[in-house]
């Protein structure tokens, strides 16, 4: 125990500043009133669904949660079901494997839903494109606000595009 | 590296399969090719790897059905049920699909050469037929595909009694997305961006594999600077793993601490990555011919910094993990891979290390760079989650030893030279240890440069059927943990 809190007081706190939110990311407007940024207050939940990716983005979304990111600190939290969800963060371009499971997915998060589709292959299929076996960008199953591209887009980029999400500016 | 390629017929294949099992060789991968547009039926190919190299054992096919090497080697299954899915080959063994899922029909070939690359298939039915487990007191819990955490996803059905785990039967190829029929739209030169996607936690093994297949098949040297320059990105890729692995299983052995610990760390290889090579993960860095980045003395003194920084680091932590009593309760005697339950397997790469098999592509065959660089090879034999944990302690820290000793004595020279095209037909295959396993590329070379078949294979093929038998007679709320041990890729195998 005590090397433990040894470290803790030796590393201290590593949290950098968060970035703002990046509005140009968002392809439709924004869809929250101030009541409901009010309601919500600090406390957004987010469900992670791969989609099919090649995991890369994951990397980066594991990597929002490092001391360095915290966004936890910041009040986002990852829940383990869409019914807990507020926001959607789809990675990889759209398996047809996956195609049922991110439409019941994006069924069971409550309204309004919001939808933030990560990487070159959440936003445009990206390497892998259409065939097959890939339905490509994630807008061609499910409605998206906010795209961020980035192969894979960085943990300040990923945040960025979920602070546009949620912002009330339209 | 030694790469023998020999045409057998269905007998001859077998024999050859049974002698290589025989003296203790084992399977990489097994794959198949559509050769009818050049007078031919379909063929299967199995890479076989033995002590003196690899052996390439290719079966033409009269018609559709060629022999089930599963009693040879239990890891060819999964295999053969995906080449079934993708060609309509028949091996035999088990006639369950693999990575179709109803996203195709059973009659629809996505790979045969035939069928036009882009176009959509008609659905069918996913059903599934699950081994059942009966008696009394017997349930299943269905888990998946999509998972709790940010994982992934998979489907994962215990059979369980109380809360003992009795059978998991594991159902992949969700993440299936047609990577083998997008490389024939690809030309050798563009294919190792593809090939660094297949796994994105793998980016430079599977490049490297790539670029060496395509080198071989075009009978290019590759400069020593670039194969040294390869070594270093193979070892930060091997380290930034390693470090967010043990973060992840200290929290899932109930030790947050550990994860916030080891995420500083990764993140810190990260960014020093990102500085010296220009992105974070290491993509699009190994190209056919070398390499797209060079290390200059300052680069050389950043790297040997952040070595003696992170070794004390660990130093520390590992002191910290290896006295954490409540962390030793999880994980020692947890998820146990016996060694003989490994080497019938076939398992490779770290899980196998862990249990007692010495596997290390890096030590032997110890393909260049790494014949100069004198890796140690990293292992235990308990073959439980601590074993794992101690494991990847143990490699980070040679990989930093590596690191330095690349650093220090980087050969002077080019770190590219421009590979001519591969002649139609040309052949090669890559063979790269990366941070889970040996990574393979078997690549055949087209009309005026262009890809005519790519098969890329990840070690999880060969350990996710390991993770089955190591979480036998657990308990379900350790599976996370015994399965994050492995941290096996779906991507890379469901292709």
């Amino acid at each position: 125990m005590q090397k433990i809190l040894f470290k803790i007081a030796r590393v201290g706190i590593a949290t950098e500043p968060g970035p703002a939110a990046d509005d140009a990311l968002r392809l439709s407007p924004g869809r929250l009133n101030d009541e409901i940024t009010r309601l919500l207050g600090r406390a957004l939940a987010i469900r992670h669904v791969d989609a099919g990716s090649c995991n890369g983005c994951e990397l980066e979304i594991h990597a929002l949660s490092n001391p360095y990111y915290n966004l936890e600190g910041g009040g986002i939290k990852f829940v383990a079901s869409p019914r807990h969800a507020d926001l959607l963060l789809v990675t990889g371009p759209v398996s047809r494997n996956m195609e049922e499971a991110l439409r019941r997915t994006y069924d069971a998060v409550p309204a309004p839903k919001l939808v933030v589709a990560v990487g070159d292959c959440g936003c445009s299929g990206g390497i892998f494109g259409e065939s097959y076996a890939s339905r490509g960008q994630v807008s061609n199953v499910i409605p998206v606000d906010v795209a961020v591209p980035g192969c894979p887009p960085s943990p300040v980029r990923i945040m960025q595009a979920i602070l546009a999400a949620v912002s009330t500016r339209r | 590296m030694k790469l023998e390629r020999k045409n057998v017929d269905a007998a001859g294949w077998v024999e050859l399969c049974a002698r290589v099992a025989q003296g203790g060789g084992r399977l990489g991968t097994l794959w198949a090719s559509d050769e009818r547009d050049r007078g031919g039926g379909f063929a299967v190919h199995a890479l076989l790897v033995t002590y003196e190299g690899l052996l390439c054992a290719d079966h033409a096919i009269a018609g559709t059905r060629y022999p089930d090497l599963s009693a040879l080697f239990p890891s060819a299954q999964r295999l053969q049920r995906a080449i079934r899915d993708l060609y309509g080959l028949e091996s035999g063994g088990d006639a369950r699909g693999w990575l179709r899922h109803g996203a195709w029909r059973e009659d629809a070939t996505p790979l045969r050469r035939d069928v036009p690359a882009g176009a959509a298939l008609p659905a069918d039915d996913a059903r599934y037929a699950f081994v059942r487990v009966e008696g009394e007191g017997v349930h299943e819990i269905p888990v998946g595909p999509v998972h709790a955490g940010i994982i992934e996803p998979g489907h994962f059905r215990f059979s369980v009694v109380g809360e003992r785990v009795l059978r998991l039967e594991e159902l992949l190829g969700y993440t299936h997305k047609g990577i083998e029929k997008r490389f024939e739209s690809f030309s050798v030169a563009d294919g190792a961006r593809l090939a660094g996607r297949v796994s994105g936690d793998s980016t430079v093994a599977f490049a490297w594999a790539f670029a060496m297949a395509a080198e071989q098949a075009a009978s290019c040297a590759v400069p020593r600077r670039a194969l040294w320059l390869r070594a270093l990105l193979l070892e930060r890729e091997r380290l930034a793993n390693h470090l967010g692995d043990l973060g992840y299983l200290g929290n899932d052995g109930g030790l947050a601490f550990g994860l916030a610990q080891f995420s500083r760390l990764k993140e810190d290889v990260l960014r020093l990555n990102e500085r010296l090579f220009g992105h974070r993960y290491l993509m699009d860095r190994v190209l056919p011919g070398g390499v797209a980045v060079d290390l200059d003395g300052a680069g050389s003194a950043e790297l040997m910094a952040q070595a003696d920084t992170l070794e004390s680091e660990l130093a520390a932590l590992r002191a910290i993990y290896y006295d954490h009593p409540g962390l030793q309760d999880r994980c020692i005697h947890c998820g146990i891979l016996a060694p003989r339950t490994a080497a019938a397997l076939g398992a490779v790469g770290l899980a196998a290390r862990a249990s007692g098999l010495a596997i290390d592509a890096r030590v032997h065959p110890g393909l260049a760079p790494y014949d100069e660089l004198e890796p140690r090879l990293c292992s235990h034999r308990n073959g439980d989650v601590a074993a794992r944990i101690v494991v990847r302690f143990e490699e980070a820290l040679e990989s930093l030893a590596l690191q330095r000793r690349i650093a220090m004595r980087l050969p002077a020279g080019e770190t590219r030279v421009a590979p001519a095209p591969a002649p139609a037909g040309a052949f090669g295959v890559g063979w790269v240890e990366g941070w889970r396993g040996e990574v393979f590329v078997a690549l055949e070379a087209g009309e005026s440069g262009r890809i005519r078949r790519c098969h890329p294979h990840d070690p999880s093929w060969h350990n996710w059927p390991a993770l089955e038998h190591a979480v036998l007679g657990n308990i379900v709320p350790d599976f996370p943990l015994i399965n994050k041990s492995f941290n096996l890729s779906y991507s890379g195998a469901d292709l």
